[in-house]
């Protein structure tokens, strides 16, 4: 794939970045459950993790190609940290840049991109998951504030954020279309959080319930209208797809290069893995299926920032990006043998990993559902 | 303050190998490089302007077009100009020879406050280029320097690494310092940076530009001869370790369990 020259000074950083800064660290995240502040100060200050929001409000005011190679190389050596990239500078700025006021971007976007705040994205709730319309959470008009009680749950950030950008029903009888988007502080009264959830993988990143018991949330923190919710939720998880594809692609790769080297060093029968044709079969797989991910994430990439709406490209980009992740990561520990299955060898963190991302920000069945909408004519 | 940063682009020689037989470097196909030492050198710079804003860092380099890639890094880091000494006229010079060449670039960029470069390139490993150039220039000239103090007074107070200790010398500007990596660790370029130094002008000079001779640069103004070049044989597959004892002891069962011996 030809990329342009800033993008390839990018990758080339972001490479020296993750050697220099992440060698050692996937393994101490996994067990911590916690990214060293040292490593998201350099995030900030490089804004490697505000690549997209404009410059004007403190970020790198650059495209999605430049997010999706921050999210590929980052998350080729730790999901976990690709996770906690993607929370704030897509899901969470993404609403606030599309949609915000300018008063609400000085007052949550600029720090944001600074790393002064920490955000999260609320809108999954215990009955409503893939069918994103059937949330409970309610926004009452109280003429002064609106009135926010709800619960809402596997909310990346959660316990350290400083503010959510939480979807409520304004009006439960027009459906979706009742749905508004609020942002909500976490030192509101009535705002807490539950308890920290024990994951599979990504268990670097910190996962929560939000709880909202009659927070007071000012006029001023709606977001893009009353009733426009429903838009803006999609059309953030439209675009943030890209970053969770590319964070898909890295972690693929991660699991490639443990294949790679690990077949390279171990000898069966007098000679290395990698000398049987089983082996290099499997490997051709696993890299053409990776390579083919990556064309279709730079593809959705290189469509929004060409002007084009990338919701076929990047739910396509979705899908297979998190499958081939499983697949892969699936055939790299099988190719490790027992030895995969030992936490020694970064493939079982990896295998681990891989599994949320054919479930968060939209199933594969979800993404499917999508491409399917655009394919087939009604 | 102005201080000019004397950078080589250079092939990676992590990646480099040696054909056995005309015991010549392989560069086909090997990526180019920010010199490691120049990237220190570069560091201190940018460090001095994080205190200073009004500082100008100015990177010079004399190489072939392409060195212009190394140079828009160097921009993306934070500088704030680029020069590329670039003519035929200078293909196969040696280090006297360059140094004839940069010493005529940092004449013409005038009111340097310092010169920094790094101890040598990985490519060369002469650690010549920079005390010839500083000789040259007529300004005093401190090598290995593992940590620099800007003080008020127009001097520098540093630090020059020495196999079993350091030295503290101060030197007033204008002064060349040639940096070892034990000086600092250089930044990453940040994603804003990349984008402007995409759009931003690198300065080209030939020797016309230049108050040089054509009889004070390129192969024949070289007194350097290579008579004959070779590889000295490999020491074996050594890991050292490093850390406390218990760290190391660590590693260590690690690398056993990671190679199937326990």
């Amino acid at each position: 794939m030809i990329l342009k020259k800033e993008h390839e000074l990018l990758r080339k950083t972001i490479r020296d970045f993750v050697e220099r800064e992440m060698s050692t660290y996937p393994d101490e995240v996994d067990k911590t459950g916690k990214i060293p502040e040292e490593v998201i100060d350099k995030l900030v200050k490089y804004k490697f993790i505000s690549s997209i929001i404009p410059k004007e409000y403190g970020g790198a005011g650059a495209d999605y190609v430049s997010y999706a190679i921050i999210m590929e190389e980052i998350s080729r050596r730790c999901a976990s940290t690709g996770t906690y990239i993607t929370a704030g500078s897509s899901l969470v700025a993404l609403p606030l840049v599309n949609f915000g006021t300018p008063e609400q971007k000085e007052k949550y976007l600029r720090p944001l991109a600074e790393g002064k705040y920490v955000g999260s994205f609320g809108l999954t709730e215990p009955g409503a998951g893939s069918d994103a319309g059937a949330g409970q959470t309610i926004a009452i008009d109280k003429g002064e504030y609106y009135e926010l009680s709800g619960r809402k749950c596997f909310i990346t950030n959660a316990p350290i954020c400083d503010f959510a950008i939480i979807s409520a029903m304004t009006d439960k009888s027009k459906g979706t279309k009742g749905i508004s988007t609020f942002i909500v502080e976490s030192k509101w009264d009535g705002f807490s959080v539950g308890a920290h959830e024990d994951k599979m993988g990504i268990r670097g990143t910190e996962t929560s319930d939000i709880i909202l018991d009659k927070v007071k949330v000012p006029k001023s923190n709606l977001l893009g209208g009353e009733g426009r919710g429903f838009k803006i939720m999609l059309n953030t998880l439209d675009y943030g797809r890209i970053g969770v594809a590319a964070q898909a692609l890295g972690v693929a790769q991660g699991a490639l290069d443990e294949a790679i080297k690990y077949t390279q060093e171990r000898i069966q029968f007098n000679r290395p893995l990698a000398k049987f044709q089983n082996t290099q079969f499997t490997i051709a797989d696993m890299a053409t299926k990776v390579q083919a991910a990556r064309l279709l994430v730079y593809d959705a990439a290189m469509k929004k920032d060409s002007g084009g709406v990338p919701g076929l490209e990047s739910a396509m980009a979705k899908y297979y990006a998190a499958e081939t992740a499983n697949e892969v990561a699936y055939k790299a520990l099988q190719l490790h043998g027992g030895y995969g299955y030992i936490k020694d060898y970064p493939i079982e963190r990896i295998y681990r990993d891989a599994r949320i991302l054919s479930i968060y920000e939209g199933t594969s069945q979800v993404q499917q559902m999508v491409i399917a909408g655009h394919v087939i004519k009604k | 303050m102005r201080i000019i940063v004397c950078a080589k682009q250079v092939p990676d020689t992590t990646e480099v190998r040696i054909d056995p037989k005309t015991n010549t470097l392989i560069r086909d196909g090997v990526p180019s490089i920010l010199n490691p030492d120049d990237a220190n050198a570069l560091e201190a710079a940018l460090t001095i302007k994080d205190k200073l804003p009004d500082t100008i860092v100015s990177v010079i380099s004399m190489g072939p077009p392409q060195a212009e890639n190394m140079l828009r890094e160097c921009l993306a880091m934070g500088a704030d100009e680029a020069y590329l000494i670039s003519d035929r006229a200078f293909g196969g010079s040696d280090t006297w020879a360059t140094s004839n060449a940069l010493a005529s670039a940092c004449r013409k960029l005038k009111d340097y406050d310092f010169i920094f470069g790094g101890r040598q390139a990985i490519d060369g490993d002469t650690a010549q280029v920079g005390p010839q150039t500083a000789e040259k220039l007529g300004i005093p000239q401190i090598t290995y320097v593992q940590d620099i103090v800007l003080n008020d007074d127009n001097t520098v107070t540093v630090q020059r690494q020495l196999e079993d200790g350091y030295e503290v010398i101060k030197v007033k500007s204008p002064a060349m310092l040639t940096a070892v990596k034990e000086l600092n660790s250089p930044r990453y370029m940040s994603v804003d940076r990349i984008f402007e130094a995409m759009k931003m002008d690198i300065t080209r000079w030939n020797i016309n530009d230049l108050d040089v001779s054509p009889t004070d640069v390129g192969l024949k103004a070289s007194p350097t001869r290579v008579y004959k070049s070779f590889t000295p044989p490999a020491k074996g597959n050594s890991v050292m370790l490093e850390g406390s004892v218990k760290d190391m002891v660590e590693q260590l069962a690690v690398k056993f369990k990671h190679h199937h011996i326990i």
